[in-house]
């Protein structure tokens, strides 16, 4: 690699990492309504990959797909070269090397705090229980939450509880990490507290898939953002290219809508 | 801020005050016009003789004591065996696995039939049914086929329970625990059932506590226990106080269980919960 790690992210040649997943022709539909429409996506080892669009665009269903937890009607998913959405195939040691975080936090509300990051690697690991819950703590003191680890989840705030949904899930040492609308459910002044997790995730090397309404969160940290409309990417560039000189018009259309709002 | 009583401190003062007086005032009437009225009654002298009589109270208490303890036994044989048939009958009745399809149209018409039929009704069917089929000696014990008979009948109602309690279980947290890469089996036994269970808490409850009770319709096909034992002591002493002294001793485990059961669920929403709304 020639590059400079700090120009990787503008623009690094895809090609020179190996794939971590691949989405080829991707369909997807909720009885007559077609959520995905033909998605073709490459993420490379170490990318971070932005999701935009509106809500119903299919950003969601596309995370929730490239983690197994719907399957696809029809085409493609590779990962690390193999195709996970045969049917049948088991879908449980493929998920543990994906990790998921999710718009509304999902903790296990009976656990503590330290339970609830110790659980996978218990569960389907098999680590030692007290081995798991000190590799937890080390995590949780990593995210600031060390004082609140024998707190349970609703004891917490929310951007809290988001960065305990972010420990539970890296706790697996995920190779690849779909983050659903994580700030989506949190109030403004918690947003920054998650989005600095994500930057330190991303200065660690982590491959990331992000759908996200944070457009300028989106813009500093992508290498590449994906521009979804009616279940298809209609638009896919560096940051610079989405947010600067979109050539869709409907890419245009939605970002000069998150401009008036405010939002960018 | 003053160091004295806030505003609201001293509103909610006089409010509670304001509520302590009318409790008082109104139990006062409701106890005294109860104690002044019921006496009233034409008949009350001879339901006074006839369900109030302590000297038959003392008599039949130790004998009614010990009766009751066959009714602890089969209680305490039955709640787990029902715990235990109506958690696989919620797992089976839930399973989408095409293999398990007979096990789950088994499971409901199961829970179907054995809900729909009153448990006095079932005592008597099993009860003296199964025993006429000429089984060996040791099996023919009313005692089993009681048991049998309640664990049947119960387990139909709490496999609903605790399937009611795993739906309310909002499907994010399957998504969340399987996104770990937890199996169907792992996610069901380490999230969504200690959910289920904390929330169906107080139904479980209930049907403990009828359970309890209907311990005593075994007394129908035979046992001594304590409903027959106060039959028998009726009819020795021709007065119905052996009745009244039998509801008292069913109290005396009914209502402590009740109230435990509150405490422990508020404890819990305590614990995991950070606030209640008054």
């Amino acid at each position: 690699m020639s590059e400079s790690t700090d120009a990787e992210s503008s623009d690094a040649e895809p090609s020179t990492r190996p794939l971590k997943l691949q989405l080829r022709g991707v369909y997807k539909s909720f009885g007559t309504t077609t959520v995905l429409d033909g998605i073709d996506l490459d993420v490379a080892q170490g990318d971070v990959i932005t999701l935009i669009g509106s809500s119903g665009s299919g950003k969601s269903t596309l995370l929730r797909c490239a983690n197994l937890l719907e399957p696809i009607d029809d085409g493609v998913l590779l990962f690390d070269g193999v195709d996970i959405a045969e049917p049948g195939l088991d879908p449980d040691p493929i998920r543990r090397r994906i990790g998921m975080v999710f718009q509304s936090f999902n903790l296990f509300p009976h656990m503590t705090v330290t339970d609830n990051v110790a659980i996978g690697p218990r569960k389907v690991l098999g680590v030692p229980k007290a081995i798991a819950r000190a590799n937890g703590l080390e995590l949780l003191t990593r995210l600031g939450l060390a004082d609140r680890a024998d707190a349970y989840p609703d004891q917490l705030s929310g951007g809290q509880q988001q960065r305990v949904a972010i420990a539970r899930s890296l706790a697996m040492n995920p190779e690849v990490m779909l983050l659903d609308e994580i700030t989506s459910a949190l109030d403004p002044e918690l947003v920054g507290e998650v989005l600095d997790v994500v930057r330190d995730l991303k200065r660690d090397g982590m491959t990331m898939l992000f759908a996200t309404h944070e457009m300028a969160f989106a813009k500093e940290i992508s290498d590449r953002v994906c521009f979804l409309h009616q279940g298809r990417i209609l638009e896919e560039g560096t940051p610079d290219l989405i947010f600067g000189t979109p050539s869709e018009p409907r890419t245009q259309e939605f970002l000069q809508r998150v401009i008036d709002a405010g939002r960018l | 801020m003053t160091n004295g009583p806030t505003r609201r401190e001293l509103y909610e003062r006089a409010r509670r005050r304001r509520s302590n007086v009318i409790a008082t005032v109104s139990t006062i009437v409701v106890v005294g016009a109860l104690i002044v009225l019921v006496p009233m009654t034409p008949g009350w002298d001879r339901v006074r003789q006839a369900f109030f009589d302590g000297d038959v109270f003392v008599e039949s208490f130790p004998r009614l004591l010990r009766a009751f303890w066959l009714d602890v036994q089969i209680l305490l044989w039955s709640t787990p065996l029902i715990m235990i048939a109506s958690l696989l009958l919620a797992l089976v009745r839930n399973t989408r696995s095409p293999a398990l399809f007979p096990l789950r149209a088994l499971a409901i018409i199961y829970i179907d039939v054995l809900r729909g039929i009153p448990v006095i009704l079932l005592v008597f069917l099993i009860g003296f049914g199964v025993p006429a089929l000429g089984l060996s000696r040791g099996w023919a014990n009313p005692l089993i086929w009681g048991t049998v008979t309640l664990v049947l009948s119960y387990s139909a109602y709490t496999a609903e329970i605790i399937r009611s309690g795993i739906d309310s279980v909002h499907e994010s947290q399957r998504a969340a625990a399987r996104s770990l890469g937890m199996t169907s089996r792992q996610t069901m036994s380490t999230v969504i059932l200690p959910q289920a269970f904390r929330r169906i808490g107080p139904p479980l409850m209930n049907t403990f506590v009828s359970l309890q009770k209907d311990v005593a319709l075994v007394s129908l096909i035979g046992p001594v226990e304590i409903l027959r034992q106060a039959g028998i002591d009726k009819a020795k002493y021709a007065n119905f106080t052996p009745y009244v002294a039998a509801s008292i001793i069913f109290l005396a485990i009914t209502i402590p269980c009740t109230r435990l059961a509150d405490y422990a669920m508020a404890r819990q929403r305590r614990r995991t919960g950070a606030t209640t709304i008054s």
